[in-house]
């Protein structure tokens, strides 16, 4: 498995105008793992994806945190969903 | 080119307050929002359109522009040249986001040619940091594939961003798998990486074979003679025409494995699916008079 990229998390809040108490919400949240090196926070790179989602649905929908952990809950449901379709659709019909 | 009515996109009268606009886009926004809606293309299309009517209907002077020409946008173009040409225009830069050649992304910076007459290729460009990431784009491909390519890893050349990729495609992809190219998306911004390159798989059907899995399954028409007395059936298969010995009196319906026929199993090399044959045993027609008397005399055989 190839190393996953560290993205420092002032560098995100410096570019999405976001307060580092948000990210760290999210953690909380256990929506994502910040992890500590040098005593600086980082994100991996897997996770500045679902970051960036939760920061537009703060910024452009004005969703708080708890709402953005019920829709994450919800999302990732809709993705098992979907593959369940999708395999029960591939299978031949009875 | 049509008129696009940018209050009823937004469900509002024209005499909505900046408020208003604001709120009913918000609404709207938690419907379509792609981020809510993955991989909805409806959605999608729904939620452009949201930001280009907010686009306008948000920005006072464009706003403005827009209620004085309406649908009469056509002459008012004209009156916007004639203005520039006196106000000597200055040159603009482009701030328009990167779309990937060929490759759909979740970008909003796609707006319509009604909106791109009336204020230009620049009038949409930043649209207050929205769209805005560090991350590159993710770009999301369609790769068709027959099914009996499906059943062969082959190596296949793509090119993304002008830039060509090699790409094996694994045996044994079912139709509708999503595989993930990490890094081949657009490039990031300011320094954030690059997003990721997600390519479908569509498998088209074949008529001779259902799928499922890594099994196959087939009908097979065995003559009734056959059926009743025994003897041999020609199947296709995938890789080419099987011969099968047919057991004497096999009923209708009867289902026969050949196993290790199937597919290769995705990601799991030397394992093969099996494959599945169902017998339509076929009843003989335009008898005889001859033929005819024979099954009578078989019938009777069994009274």
């Amino acid at each position: 498995m190839a190393q996953e990229n560290l993205i420092a998390a002032t560098e995100i809040c410096k570019y999405h105008e976001v307060e580092y108490t948000f990210i760290h919400s999210l953690e909380e949240a256990g929506l994502l793992q910040i992890t500590v090196v040098d005593q600086a926070p980082y994100i991996t790179d897997s996770d500045l994806q679902k970051l960036e989602r939760m920061i537009r649905m703060h910024h452009e929908l004005d969703i708080n945190i708890a709402g953005i952990e019920a829709i994450s809950h919800l999302l990732q449901r809709v993705e098992q969903m979907r593959e369940e379709i999708r395999l029960l659709r591939n299978r031949f019909p009875v | 080119m049509a008129f696009i009515d940018y209050y009823q996109t937004l469900g509002i009268h024209k005499t909505a307050s900046d408020k208003d606009i604001k709120n009913a886009y918000r609404k709207l926004a938690r419907k379509y929002h792609p981020d809510l809606n993955p991989n909805d293309t409806e959605a999608n299309k729904k939620f452009q359109q949201l930001n280009e009517a907010n686009e306008v209907l948000s920005d006072p002077e464009k706003r403005k522009k827009y209620d004085k020409y309406g649908e009469n946008w056509e002459r008012g173009e004209e009156y916007e040249k004639y203005t520039q040409q006196q106000q000597q225009s200055r040159p603009q830069g482009n701030y328009g986001g990167q779309q990937g050649a060929g490759f759909e992304g979740f970008g909003g910076e796609d707006f319509s040619d009604f909106f791109q007459s009336m204020f230009g290729q620049e009038g949409g460009g930043q649209a207050r940091g929205r769209q805005a990431k560090y991350r590159g784009q993710d770009y999301n491909a369609e790769l068709r594939l027959s099914l009996k390519e499906s059943a062969e890893s082959h190596k296949q050349t793509l090119t993304v961003n002008g830039k060509n990729i090699r790409i094996t495609i694994p045996a044994g992809v079912e139709n509708g798998q999503t595989i993930k190219i990490a890094g081949h998306g657009g490039p990031g911004v300011n320094g954030g990486p690059a997003g990721d390159l997600y390519i479908t798989f569509i498998v088209a059907d074949d008529p001779r074979f259902k799928r499922n899995g890594s099994d196959l399954y087939a009908i097979a028409k065995l003559d009734l003679y056959v059926a009743v007395l025994g003897g041999e059936v020609t199947v296709d298969t995938l890789t080419g025409k099987v011969k099968i010995k047919v057991k004497p009196e096999t009923q209708n319906g009867t289902k026969v494995k050949l196993q290790g026929k199937g597919l290769p199993v995705y990601k799991k090399e030397g394992q093969f699916g099996d494959f599945y044959i169902t017998y339509d045993i076929q009843v003989p027609g335009n008898l005889t008079e001859r033929e005819k008397k024979l099954f009578e005399e078989l019938a009777k055989e069994r009274k």
